[in-house]
């Protein structure tokens, strides 16, 4: 398909730019949750559940705004997408309400058996969540099966294969890397000690996924490709990908976590921009009639909506950072248990 | 059953729960802002320990209010696949905004609210407060926006024939201001307030009543008062606002409302009745001949449009609609007298001795939630058999891909959990009201700044 850069090429990049925003912010907190039942003492608990605590909830907001976005520039996408896969997402908003209830409510009460039971709500829900998540993913690549009428014409099971697995399996192991350098960040002394050795772990475990997960993508679905083979430029993306793994692995293992804090969000930028090119223009890949699949113009809203979206987006854009960075920047530093924490 | 009573009955569950908690954040905030602003202004601790104390529920509900938020947004997709294909031009554009103009700004301030005593200045956390108020309020103008133009839908055009028909955009502030869009803000708005001052009203009558936290309870119930004062005779004019709209945009909810089936006729005000729809008659009703005619059109004998002008299959079902309306306005009034009856004896001095009247406020809590409730049920089923007024059914709207099965499994999932989650938020704001405010001197030591500011204050 010949690339023309107009207004639903803009919202494509748009709404992955908010997706990938949600994947960096939310993933490292999905990422201390994925680990957090194997920290031990009630007050290191609360250390890491208060390293995300004043910016959890407006991570997740990256989730819903992207999530309007989508309803707004594609709602086709929208649409099939959320009724398709109708149990699964059934089963993330349970988790998404399971796992915020848990933040609220689990130093509310001193009881052990309390505390017992929402630390392990919170942390099956973050692993959960990453990896519904990644089948949601791994279906867009596969494809799903659609009809003519734009709707999913399959079953709960058929959204499960050993490839849509691997990609919910490859995004915990992600964000654990991810979420374990931040705490590592925000931690100090023993537990830093601690986490700082889960890191390096979860670094292993994440490359070990990430080369599997490469290796059957070129193998199984070798369009993923396409785009890149078409445009020899776009190799800089997996280029810059390739090389933000080996440095976030390189600074997670000189305990340099600042820097592979960094690295390791490009990582999940890079990822999130090859996977856009692979897809790209499609937005679902119908699988068998790929004649029937969703793409940006199929899909999308009038150019008028796209506009008036595109002007919303310039005014409130440059806002939303200014104070995503300020509350950042407040919040900085080692993490200390004081009257107002959780 | 089938699919689309179940859709709707999970809509219904998981809106109706959803909307116990936004309105009282929305009235909380505002109460907040105006407590942390008497600290700021008289540096008294008393009001440093009343914000600190409320900021605590604020944010007990406001965690309940996001996690069955994201519930709703998820909604419009996974159930109303087709309202989303025809709507999605429209409505995404308020929920985008939403997003990216309320939610950013409230959760991100959020943050310093609760977390941020010891991280900022006082009049940064004071901006912090407003912000957050501000931004629950935005929130709740997108959504109304967007709930009303399904109401009265303006600035589109429909593309598209038969199954495949669409709504698009054509202007968009003509789409954001359509014909009931600003009446049923405020009233919202209102009601909001009014959730937000009964709750405090309600638990610091409470303290007074158990002889706790004297000063600062009473010091609570008169900055409530005010806001419940306030809230509740704006909206019986909101209130009067939105039935006039209503009359002219959908005269079948009107008739609905009052049960008003002869189009050639006067139309009465019920105070209450049982609606028998079949024999289209009011039982056991005591109603004021032509007072409906009057309050719309300003003339006791100008015919109102009647059920009967309606194909019955264009017909919302009465009765319910009916009294669901019926109580909201009872209630209404009721929140009226309470908070008059509170400004009289604060005047006379006499609000901590009355203790009937304190025990009322206890209670009180309840009715704008109350109303709240009846007055959306009133709204949206006074809206059926269309989900965007006279231009698509809701039985049209349904996801195709989604069977009963899997409906009724999450209904079953949803009911579950939200009773669950509704005995843990009642059994931990009990447990704060019990635990009560901190005292003040083992707070203020985490103001960093607490110093100057007092000083600047005397």
């Amino acid at each position: 398909m010949e690339f023309t850069f107009d207004l639903n090429t803009i919202w494509f990049i748009l709404i992955g730019i908010l997706l990938s925003g949600y994947a960096i912010l939310d993933g490292f907190d999905l990422g201390v949750g994925s680990v957090y039942l194997l920290i031990k003492v009630d007050d290191n608990r609360r250390l890491a559940l208060n390293s995300i605590g004043p910016v959890w909830d407006g991570n997740e907001v990256w989730l819903v705004t992207g999530g309007g976005a989508l309803f707004a520039a594609f709602p086709h996408v929208y649409a099939t997408v959320f009724s398709g896969f109708y149990t699964a997402f059934m089963l993330l908003l349970f988790m998404l309400i399971f796992r915020a209830v848990a933040i609220e409510f689990r130093s509310k009460q001193p009881m052990k058996w309390w505390r017992n039971m929402w630390d392990r709500f919170f942390s099956i829900a973050s692993i959960l969540i990453a990896f519904l998540m990644g089948i949601a993913l791994g279906n867009i690549v596969t494809g799903i099966p659609l009809g003519a009428d734009m709707e999913f014409a399959g079953t709960f099971l058929d959204l499960i294969s050993p490839y849509t697995v691997l990609v919910g399996i490859t995004t915990v192991a992600l964000f654990m890397m991810h979420g374990t350098i931040y705490l590592t960040l925000k931690t100090e002394d023993l537990l830093q000690g601690l986490v700082r050795k889960w890191s390096k772990n979860a670094a292993i475990f994440f490359i070990i996924c990430f080369i599997t997960l490469t290796g059957a993508t070129i193998v199984f679905y070798p369009k993923m490709t396409d785009n890149l083979m078409n445009c020899p430029l776009l190799f800089i993306a997996v280029i810059l990908n390739l090389l933000a793994i080996v440095y976030t692995v390189r600074e997670t293992y000189h305990s340099q976590e600042s820097r592979a804090f960094v690295f390791s969000s490009l990582v999940i930028l890079t990822l999130m921009i090859l996977f856009a090119i692979g897809i790209f223009p499609n937005l679902v890949l119908s699988d068998p009639n790929p004649e029937f699949s969703l793409n940006i113009y199929n899909a999308a809203s009038s150019q008028k909506t796209l506009k008036i979206m595109l002007i919303i987006a310039g005014i409130g854009m440059p806002f939303v950072l200014a104070y995503t960075i300020t509350i950042y920047r407040i919040f900085r530093g080692k993490v200390k248990l004081e009257s107002t924490s959780y | 059953m089938d699919v689309e009573i179940l859709a709707r009955l999970q809509f219904a569950v998981t809106i109706g729960f959803h909307y116990i908690y936004p309105p009282l954040s929305i009235g909380l905030g505002v109460l907040l802002v105006i407590m942390e602003g008497m600290f700021l202004k008289t540096g008294n601790k008393v009001y440093e320990t009343m914000t600190k104390f409320w900021v605590k529920i604020f944010s007990l509900t406001f965690a309940i209010g996001v996690a069955t938020g994201i519930v709703m947004e998820f909604e419009f997709g996974t159930n109303w696949a087709t309202y989303s294909r025809y709507v999605g031009d429209i409505f995404g554009s308020a929920l985008a905004a939403e997003g990216i103009f309320a939610f950013f700004l409230e959760s991100g301030f959020l943050a310093i609210l609760v977390f941020g005593w010891n991280k900022v200045s006082p009049k940064m956390h004071f901006f912090s407060t407003i912000m957050v108020a501000l931004g629950s309020m935005l929130s709740a103008v997108w959504i109304v926006v967007a709930n009303s133009w399904q109401q009265t839908p303006a600035g589109y055009h429909i593309v598209g024939e038969g199954m495949q028909a669409r709504a698009e955009i054509t202007d968009f502030w003509e789409m954001v201001f359509n014909p009931s869009s600003i009446d049923r803000l405020t009233h919202v708005l209102s009601g909001c307030w009014q959730a937000g001052a009964f709750l405090v009203l309600s638990v610091s009558a409470y303290y007074v009543l158990k002889n706790r936290h004297i000063d600062l309870s009473l010091k609570s119930i008169k900055i409530a008062l005010i806001l419940a004062a306030f809230a509740s005779l704006f909206q019986l004019y909101t209130g009067h606002q939105s039935a006039i709209g209503v009359s002219e945009t959908q005269p079948a909810k009107l008739a609905a409302l009052e049960a008003h089936y002869d189009s050639s006729a006067a139309a009465a005000l019920y105070l209450f009745g049982w609606v028998e729809d079949d024999q289209q008659e009011v039982k056991f009703g005591v109603a004021i001949p032509g007072l409906l005619s009057f309050l719309i059109s300003g003339d006791f004998n100008h015919p109102v449009t009647g059920l009967n002008a309606f194909d019955p299959a264009d017909r919302p079902p009465v009765n319910i609609v009916f009294q669901t309306y019926h109580l909201m306005v009872a209630i209404g009034f009721a929140l009226i007298g309470i908070s008059l009856l509170g400004l009289f004896l604060w005047q006379r001095k006499r609000l901590e001795k009355t203790k009937w009247y304190l025990y009322i406020l206890v209670f009180s809590v309840l009715l704008p939630q109350a109303a709240n409730q009846l007055g959306w049920i009133s709204a949206e089923v006074g809206r059926q058999p269309w989900i965007v007024y006279n231009l698509l059914r809701t039985s049209d709207a349904l996801s195709k891909a989604v069977d009963a099965g899997q409906v009724l499994f999450s209904l079953i999932l949803f009911a579950i959990i939200y009773i669950f989650l509704f005995a843990l938020f009642l059994f931990l704001l009990n447990n704060k009201i019990q635990h009560g405010p901190e005292r003040a001197d083992e707070l203020s030591s985490e103001y960093r700044y607490q110093k100057t500011i007092v000083n600047k204050g005397r």
